[in-house]
Order: C-alpha cells, then sequence, then structure tokens
C-alpha cells in the first residue's frame, strides 16, 4: 500500500502510523454536551466506501494527513495536509 | 536418457551430484529433474498420505510429486521442487516422505488402508477415545504424512529484503512477456521483466517453434541481449513474483544462490524484493492439467508439456517407448517432436473421436487411459475405445488434459476469474488489479503469434495509459495454429484416480464431499484437502471442481473456484523476515554512558529499545540487592549519579508555545516563570492519564518538555497530532531532541557540592533553588543545569549535548566517589521513587485517571486541556475507585509483589472479592522492610487498613497496611535543603 504524502511523495505505508477516522478533526467545544463527546472520543463510523482518514509520516517529514481511502477497493484516492484539511 | 542434439544445455560442463546418497551426472542448465530422467531415475518421491511411489509430474515450479530435500547440516532445505532446483558440482539432495528408503517404504501399507482413510478420515476415525487425539493419533499421523522436515538448527544463511521502482513490471519471459518488454523498452519505460526460472523465454525454448525463421529459444536469446544492453530494462531471473497488493506493490521472491556451489559469503541465499509499478503485465503462461483416471500417479506418467520441456529444453527423453494421452490438438506435437528426436512413439490416444494425426504416427481415436501398472514405475496402461479394453507396454504416458491459463495474480486483490467454454478454463477477469493487463497464454491465447501479438498489444495499451508515446515495433511471424479441444476431466471406472497429486486427494474423494454435501467448493476444498498442498492446487483445481460441478449436477461456472492467495509459490519466512533477526529485530539504542557503565560491570537491562545499567557492583558483593542497597544509599546519605538520558526531551519554541503546554498539559505552563521548572500531567483525549514529566521554561518563548522513556515517540506525536490537526494557526515549533542531550542526575544530600566546581559560576540555594533550571558552563562548553528530584532528595540534573556525554558521565562518577557516592542503576532508581511514591508507567498504566493517582487538582479550572472534559464523565470520580497508596507487610511473610491482588482479611482470594492489586514493590533499605504502591478501591479514605494479599504466581499469601503512597519525607523537606 502506498500513501501520496504532500510533502514527501508516494511512500509505502511502513512510513506512516494509522490513527483512524478523521472524526478528531472536529473536537467538541469544552463545555459540548455528553452524547457530541462520546462521539468525538468513541463512536465511529464503520461504512464501506470513501473514507477519510488520519496519518502520521512518523517514518518521514512527521506531518499529519488527512488520506481519503475506499475501504472496499482499498484505492487512494487523495492526501491533504491535516493543517489545511476542511473541518 | 539423454537425446543427441537437443536442448540448451551445455554438454561440455559435466558436473556430478548426489541423490539419496547416490552419485550422478548432469550438465550446467539442468534441473535436479531432468538430470534425474536423463539417468532414468523415475522414482523420485513418495506421496503425502498414501506413500505412493511418484516421479515428476511437471517441469515447472508448479510440481506436485518431485519434492526433495536440498542439502545438509542446518541450512539443509525441505521440499524443494526437483523441477526447479539446478544441479551444482557436489549437490546433496534427498527424497522425502519415505522410510526406510525410496524404493521401499514400509509405510506405503497406507495406500492398502486407503478405504479407511477416504476424504474427511481425519474428522471422523479418531474421534474416541477423546484423550487419545494428542497423546496418540496426532502424533502417528504426523509422522505417517508430512513431507521434508527443517533440521531444527538455526539457519545460518543470510537474507535479504529489497525494493525497486519502475514503470512496468512484466511478470514472465516467455513470448509474451518479451515482446511486451521489449516494445516498452524500446518505447523508453522503466522496466523490469521478472521470470522465475534460470532461462527467460517461457514456453519457446520448451517447445519447437520458429519465431521470424529463428527457432523460438534463439530469437528469446536476441531480444534478451537487446533488454540487457539497456539502460531503462532490469532483467530479474529466478525471481517469483508472488503477491500483487494495493497500489501497484508486488511482492517477488529471488532465489540468489541456491544454483551455486560455493556462493560468496556476502551473497544471500534468497532477496524478497517489493516492487512498486505504476502499471503491470502478466504474461505469466499457463499450466497445463493432467487427466484423472485409475492409477495416474504412477512414476512415468506425467504432463505432455512437460515431455516436450524435458526434450527439447533439456535433451532428455523420460521414456524408451512414449504414448501421448490427450483430449486436445496441442499435446499432438509431443508425438512429432519424439519422433523427430528418434525416440519410439507407441500411439496417441485422443479422447475425441474426430481428432485429426498431424503426422506420421499411430493415432487411437475416442481413446481412454483407464488404468496403468508397474511397481515403481509405469511398464504399461490399459485403454478403452468403444471395441473394448486393449493394453499397452509403455514406459511413459504424456498426458493433456488441456491448459490453464495462470490467472492467479489477478485474483490476489479478491478477482474471480470468469469461465471460457472454447478452452474449457478460465480467464482472468479485466480490471482484476488496477493497473494490470494480462497477456499471452495468461489470458488463454495458446499460439506463439497469439502471444507475441498479445504481448506488443499489452505493451501499447500501458504506454498509452502512462502517456507515452509508442515505439513502432513489429510483431514477428511465428506459429499460429488453433488450440481444439474438448473437456475430458476424469475417466469413468474403478479405483482411484488422483486429482491433486501433493495431498493425495482422489476423484473420489470429491465425490464422496459432494454426498456428504459439502458441495461447495470452498468446503470441498476444506474436507477433502484438495489445493491445500504447496502447490495450492495448481495441477488440480479446475479438474477437481469441475468433478464436483458434474457430481453436484451443476455447471463449472455456477460452482466457481476456490480463491487463489499470494504467495504464488511458497516464500520462506526466512526471506520474508529478512533482516529481522537477532538486533536486526530489536536493534539495540545505547546511551553515551553505555561503554563506561559495561566498564564498570554493570549488568544492562532493556528499557524498550534502551539498555541502562541494572546496577554497578563492587567487590565483596554477591547479589545485586547488596549493590541496590548500597546505592540507595549513596542518594540518600551523600550523592548518586544516573544516567537519565533516556527520557524524551523535546524542545518547544514560537510565540504560542505556551499555549501548546497549557492544551497538551493539565496544568498551567504559560504561567511558568522562565528559569523554572513544574511537574506536568498529560491525558488522553478520554481522561485518562497518557503520560507525565517536568517541562523547563528556558525562556519567553522557550521550553524543553522530558516525557517517560516508554511514552516518548507517543508523546511527540501527541504534540503534533495538536499542532497539526486541533490548532495549526499555532505559531510553534517541536522538536525531539532526546539523542542530541545526555542528561545525567546527580542526587543527594552532597550533590551541590558536586555541582559546584564542575560548573563555572558557584550555585547555592538562592541562585538555584528547588525547581530552578537555566544555563551553565561546564569546562567552557554550554550545558543545562536543572533542579528536579525523582528521588525525593536535594537533586539536579545536567545535561549537554551528547557528544560530552561519555566524559561528562566519567567525571560525575569520579566526582561523586570522592564524596563517598557513586553511580547508580535503575534498580536503586526504582526503590528511591517507590520510597517517595512517584509513579511511573506502573501506575499510569492506561486505566487510571488523574482521579485515580490523586492528582485531579492538578486539572487546572481556568482552561481547556486534552482530556479535561471526559475526565470530568460521571464515574470516573467515584470515590469507590482504586485510588493509588501505599503498602507496608504486617503478615508474617514480608515480602510484597507486584501483580498481587488484594482482599479483605478472611476474603476468599477470587476476583469477585477484589479489592485491588500492587502495580511496583521494592526492598526499601531505608525502612528495612518491604514497601509497595498499588491502588485498592476507595483507597484515599483507607490508611490504616489491613488487607490479605496474595500473588498466586509467586506463592505470597500475607497481610499488609495500607498507607499514604509517600513513605519518605511526605513534607518535602528534602529536595528543598
Amino acid at each position: 500500500m502506498r500513501l501520496p504524502c504532500p510533502i514527501c511523495g508516494e511512500r509505502d505505508r511502513r512510513e506512516f502510523y494509522y490513527q483512524g477516522a478523521a472524526v478528531a478533526l472536529n473536537r467538541p467545544a469544552p463545555d459540548a454536551d455528553a452524547d457530541a463527546w462520546q462521539d468525538f472520543v468513541y463512536l465511529r463510523e464503520n461504512l464501506p466506501g470513501d473514507h477519510q482518514e488520519l496519518w502520521s509520516h512518523d517514518a518521514g517529514c512527521g506531518a499529519w494527513l488527512v488520506v481519503t481511502r475506499n475501504t472496499v477497493t482499498h484505492a487512494v484516492l487523495g492526501a491533504k495536509l491535516a493543517s489545511e484539511a476542511d473541518r | 536418457m539423454r537425446v543427441a542434439g537437443k536442448g540448451h544445455i551445455d554438454r561440455n560442463s559435466t558436473v556430478h551430484f548426489r541423490f539419496d546418497g547416490v552419485e550422478y551426472q548432469g550438465f550446467n542448465g539442468d534441473t535436479v529433474a531432468s538430470a534425474l530422467l536423463a539417468n532414468d531415475v523415475r522414482l523420485m518421491g513418495r506421496s503425502f498420505k498414501y506413500h505412493r511411489p511418484r516421479g515428476v509430474l511437471t517441469a515447472g515450479s508448479e510440481e506436485p510429486n518431485a519434492l526433495m530435500t536440498v542439502g545438509v547440516g542446518a541450512g539443509r532445505e525441505p521440499n524443494v521442487r526437483a523441477t526447479v532446483q539446478e544441479i551444482y558440482e557436489g549437490l546433496e539432495v534427498r527424497s522425502q516422505n519415505a522410510f526406510p528408503a525410496l524404493n521401499f517404504d514400509l509405510l506405503a501399507v497406507n495406500d492398502l488402508a486407503a478405504p479407511f482413510l477416504s476424504a474427511g478420515f481425519y474428522y471422523k476415525t479418531f474421534m474416541w477415545p477423546r484423550a487419545f487425539w494428542e497423546k496418540l493419533y496426532e502424533p502417528v499421523i504426523r509422522r505417517a504424512a508430512g513431507l521434508g522436515a527443517l533440521s531444527g538448527a538455526a539457519d545460518q544463511d543470510r537474507y535479504e529484503k529489497a525494493y525497486a521502482f519502475c514503470d512496468l513490471l512484466v511478470i514472465g519471459a516467455g513470448p509474451a512477456g518479451l515482446m511486451a518488454a521489449l516494445v516498452a523498452a524500446r518505447s523508453g519505460a522503466d522496466v523490469i521483466l521478472a521470470d522465475e526460472d534460470a532461462q527467460m523465454g517461457g514456453r519457446l525454448l520448451a517447445e519447437t517453434d520458429t519465431v521470424d525463421g529463428l527457432a523460438g529459444a534463439d530469437w528469446a536469446a536476441d531480444v534478451l541481449a537487446e533488454l540487457a544492453g539497456m539502460d531503462n530494462v532490469r532483467l530479474m531471473t529466478r525471481t517469483t513474483v508472488t503477491g500483487a497488493y494495493d497500489q501497484g506493490t508486488f511482492g517477488a521472491l529471488e532465489r540468489v544462490s541456491h544454483h551455486i556451489a560455493r556462493p560468496d559469503g556476502r551473497l544471500p541465499r534468497e532477496t524478497f524484493w517489493r516492487i512498486v509499478a505504476q502499471r503491470s503485465i502478466l504474461a505469466a503462461g499457463a499450466l497445463e492439467r493432467p487427466i484423472a483416471f485409475q492409477n495416474n500417479d504412477r512414476p512415468g506418467i506425467m504432463t505432455a508439456g512437460a515431455v516436450r520441456a524435458y526434450l527439447n529444453r533439456w535433451g532428455v527423453a523420460p521414456g524408451k517407448a512414449v504414448t501421448v494421452f490427450a483430449n486436445n490438438d496441442a499435446a499432438h506435437r509431443t508425438a512429432l517432436d519424439l519422433i523427430d528426436a528418434g525416440v519410439h512413439v507407441t500411439a496417441v490416444l485422443d479422447s475425441r473421436t474426430d481428432a485429426q494425426a498431424q503426422g506420421d504416427y499411430r493415432l487411437i481415436r475416442g481413446a481412454q487411459v483407464c488404468n496403468s501398472s508397474g511397481r515403481t514405475g509405469l511398464d504399461a496402461i490399459t485403454y478403452r475405445t468403444t471395441s473394448g479394453q486393449e493394453k499397452l507396454a509403455t514406459d511413459c504416458l504424456a498426458m493433456s488434459g488441456g491448459w490453464n491459463p495462470t490467472v492467479h495474480m489477478t485474483c490476489h486483490m479478491n478477482g474471480r476469474p470468469s469461465w471460457d467454454e472454447s478452452i474449457a478454463s478460465f480467464v482472468p477477469t479485466a480490471g482484476a488489479i488496477p493497473g494490470m493487463t494480462v497477456a499471452g497464454a495468461a489470458l488463454g491465447v495458446f499460439s506463439v503469434q497469439g502471444c507475441l501479438a498479445s504481448g506488443a498489444d499489452a505493451a501499447r495499451t500501458v504506454l498509452q495509459e502512462l502517456g507515452r508515446s509508442v515505439a513502432d515495433v513489429e510483431v514477428p511471424v511465428a506459429d499460429d495454429a488453433a488450440y481444439a479441444i474438448a473437456p475430458l476431466w476424469a475417466v469413468a471406472g474403478k479405483g482411484r484416480a488422483w486429482l491433486d497429486f501433493q495431498n493425495d486427494v482422489t476423484v473420489k474423494d470429491v465425490k464422496q464431499a459432494a454426498t456428504e454435501n459439502f458441495r461447495s467448493v470452498e468446503h470441498m476444498k476444506r474436507y477433502t484437502t484438495q489445493g491445500m498442498a504447496t502447490d495450492q492446487g495448481k495441477n488440480s483445481n479446475v479438474a477437481a471442481l469441475a468433478v464436483l460441478a458434474d457430481a453436484t449436477g451443476r455447471g463449472i461456472p455456477e460452482t466457481g473456484t476456490t480463491t487463489f492467495r499470494p504467495p504464488y509459490t511458497p516464500v520462506p519466512l526466512a526471506a520474508l523476515g529478512a533482516g529481522s533477526r537477532g538486533k536486526g529485530f530489536a536493534p539495540e539504542r545505547h546511551t553515551t554512558s553505555h561503554a563506561a557503565s559495561v566498564a564498570m560491570g554493570a549488568p544492562m537491562i532493556e528499557a524498550g529499545l534502551w539498555y541502562r545499567p541494572s546496577y554497578f557492583p563492587r567487590k565483596g558483593e554477591s547479589n545485586w540487592r547488596q549493590s541496590c542497597d548500597r546505592e540507595v544509599g549513596f542518594v540518600r546519605n551523600t550523592v548518586g549519579v544516573c544516567d537519565v538520558s533516556t527520557l524524551g526531551k523535546i524542545d518547544i519554541q514560537g510565540p504560542d508555545a505556551a499555549k501548546l503546554l497549557d492544551f497538551a498539559y493539565t496544568n498551567m505552563f504559560s504561567t511558568l516563570k522562565v528559569g523554572r521548572v513544574r511537574y506536568g500531567l498529560m491525558l488522553r483525549e478520554d481522561g485518562h492519564v497518557m503520560d507525565d514529566g517536568t517541562t523547563a521554561r528556558l525562556g519567553e518563548t522557550h521550553y524543553a518538555m522530558t516525557t517517560t522513556t516508554a511514552a516518548a515517540g507517543l508523546v511527540m506525536r501527541h504534540l503534533e497530532f495538536i499542532t497539526q490537526v486541533h490548532h495549526p494557526e499555532w505559531d510553534v515549533r517541536i522538536m525531539s531532541v532526546t539523542e542530541q542531550w545526555a542528561q545525567f542526575a546527580i542526587a543527594g544530600p552532597k550533590s551541590r557540592d558536586l555541582v559546584n566546581g564542575l560548573v563555572e559560576k558557584t550555585i547555592d540555594n538562592e541562585s538555584w533553588p528547588f525547581m530552578a533550571c537555566g544555563p551553565v558552563r561546564v569546562a567552557g562548553i554550554d550545558a543545562r543545569l536543572f533542579r528536579i528530584s525523582f528521588s525525593g532528595e536535594h537533586a539536579y540534573e545536567l545535561a549537554m549535548p551528547a557528544r560530552y556525554g561519555d566524559a561528562l558521565f566519567r567525571v560525575l562518577v569520579k566526582r561523586a566517589e570522592a564524596l563517598a557516592g557513586g553511580a547508580y542503576g535503575m534498580e536503586a532508581l526504582n526503590v528511591l521513587r517507590v520510597e517517595k511514591g512517584h509513579i511511573t508507567h506502573s501506575e499510569i498504566h492506561g486505566r487510571t485517571t488523574a482521579f485515580d493517582i490523586g492528582m485531579e487538582r492538578m486539572i487546572s479550572a481556568n482552561k481547556d486541556c486534552i482530556g479535561k472534559t471526559m475526565a470530568a464523565r460521571d464515574g470516573l470520580l467515584e470515590d469507590d475507585r482504586e485510588q493509588m497508596v501505599g503498602f507496608k507487610p504486617t503478615g508474617a511473610i514480608k515480602k510484597l509483589t507486584a501483580g498481587a491482588h488484594l482482599y479483605s482479611e478472611g476474603a476468599e482470594a477470587v476476583p469477585e472479592n477484589d479489592q485491588g492489586y500492587v502495580t511496583s514493590a521494592a526492598f526499601s533499605p531505608d525502612f528495612g522492610h518491604y514497601i509497595a504502591l498499588g491502588f485498592v478501591r476507595g483507597g484515599a479514605a483507607r490508611h490504616g487498613d489491613r488487607l490479605r494479599l496474595v500473588d498466586a504466581m509467586r506463592g505470597i499469601d500475607t497481610v499488609v497496611e495500607v498507607c499514604p503512597p509517600v513513605f519518605i519525607d511526605p513534607e518535602g523537606g528534602r529536595v528543598r535543603g
């Protein structure tokens, strides 16, 4: 599996650390209700199809990426720096 | 028997090798199989289950029968296919699965017991009595069934991993692959051409076809010479592409030195490649399938294509009187080639009534071979026509049930092949692997001309996809005969007719599976074990499912295939794991004081990948406790020195550095004064403790953070996450500097005496109070001094650039010794911190909150931080949670151990009664008894309670008193001294 790091180019997945769904981009306000925090910390959709994921280029530039990947075909459809991703 | 004037072997180079201790001769270019056949050795192995005598069935990597053990000693390799192993001078090969000898195998008695050993017999026969399975049945079965064995000794050979990148990977160097590579290479693309054989050319080496008027092998040699001269081409022989993976990644196994008598010690045995290709062309050819008939597994019976390969490539006639049995036109050329080479052909038996002779040989139409005979090799066959049965003396039967395109790789990413009635076989489904195009026989194109054109077409398609211009390459002219076939899977009749030779699965077994309602092809496979041997059903899958389809009254496409998975041929774990043995598996990280510590006799212990000194033994000390107690005494009474460089060090700079720390830590760091250090606690977003450490403010916008040794990487990634994902707008930069700084703890009442005289400017309690930090100069070099303490004593940590670490450690130890102290190791460090009640990851093990460790007040009310909201959840602040406490022994047994559990006195030691557990325990020389830290339900309010402590693992059952977790100097007077 190869991931296109916007800084380093396409690299082997062994250079990356997988964090999970890109839900973590949208941290609730500290006083948001318990459900919002429960969703943010624990609940993840597990749908087949295109999926936004957080990967860290640990063994490369250290950038956190938002990768769009299809969980059925394993096609990697793109990657953005997390710092520039839509939230 | 060797045939004059045939083959691509070097007849001037005689090679001697031994098979089962007997010496034979062959030539350079021979495989073990071809050389043994040339020496008229037909018996090469015994079958897996029935111990039937077996000879070679094929001439390639799909071989199911002729499996041998190559080499002697630790590195001997079992289950090597004789059709793949090249011979070299001095090669030692042994047969397998035979006792006492290959030609007289006592376990052949299994063959007589065959009625009891049919499909599923494992599941039915050994059910009772239950205890017998492990003690009797399984060991006996394992001894009787099976193939070769490893030596059991450590493999001393070298293996390698390698990576390659290209525009186009061409898999297979037959006519289609060569043509594809040629077109792509002349068009300027970066091409890798990989072939599992030692010699490229594929079937062109095994057939008598001509290409553009040249012998096929000569045309291939010309193309290869051209490709070898091009900078944009890499030719990889003896390299099997074993699997297709995501985003154009392929696994490939290169057998680097299996064919070399005395390989250079630097050469690996095998290299496992990861090849990344923009596009790939699968030109892996096709595999010929046997026909099932009674006793079709006798040595001397092989595929027709294999007979032609032995004849045309290796100049070997596998028999003196050869019979051909086929259901297709292509197999007839076997007779033509043999006759041309002067080998007697008894007859061509064609199951089709309308078959046409292609030359001057005896053709018997509508004939089916229904039995064979011969003790350890074929001496006659019986065939049946409408006019009855006839026996025919023959010592070699060349059979062909047609060809199966090598679709395997196209199924590696969930693709399913499609049934093609015209060739009675499965063909790849287009688009099964992104970026892969299939060409030649792998696509079901079986003529040489068709293969050449198909290869060129595939290359053009790929080049266009890559946006490259296509060089004008003319497709050469070659044979374009049609492939006419009428399916014949199994000849009707009694007795056992083999489908899967390697796992001894017969037509009967498959029918029995269907009868017992294992009708799904996946169920049939597992019930009969068909296709589960190391050949993965390459020779048997299509025929077996055809038999299943027939038995269940369905068509073949409805019956479907099992799933082909990587690897295409077996890959040794040694190759996959190349480099990951010994220190390659777990590299060692050494601190700058490593050499000095080892020289002082310190046993080194692992801390993650780091190695740290356990203790520093001195003369007269006979066990570690004596050393440890002495070292604890240094710190409590004089001064001790310890390397703490393994703790994570993160440099944080920028106008928003304080914001980052306020958000990452539960407590405030923006209010920390420059030149001061603060202890900080970090939570995970779920409210549990992640890590702790001290952070120093070196300047208005400059902080130096420390983490625990274990969590250094985790915290670094976490801070990157905060600054890139949560707050990319913050102007702050972070950098791991763990390895750039050597840092030493100097702890004890005399620590300041040690520091003074080393730093250029003398310090005192006013200039360097507890938790002060700042730059100092040591021997003219900039250093950092922190007044922090893990031991609870008056202590400092001195940091210098790592290149001075070794020298600094030696100086510090010398100065400490002059003050009646010295170096201390991890054992003493642990005792000191348990005495002081300081936590490590033994306590903050992932399930504890700030509340649980008594630090809930460290979560600042004045700001948000990671984990703050979730830490305030219901249930995380209950008084009956397990809270951190200390323990002192009061029972008869005074030893306390980490991992022990706690119960009310008099309560049974069962999980329902569990009151808590011990996380850290140590013998305290200061108190003269064991002390421990741990967690107890509602522990904060239970100081003074007595509890039963049970460590079932170590047989300890005693009583302890719950106490506050800080044993020594709870008021903290010493650190400020």
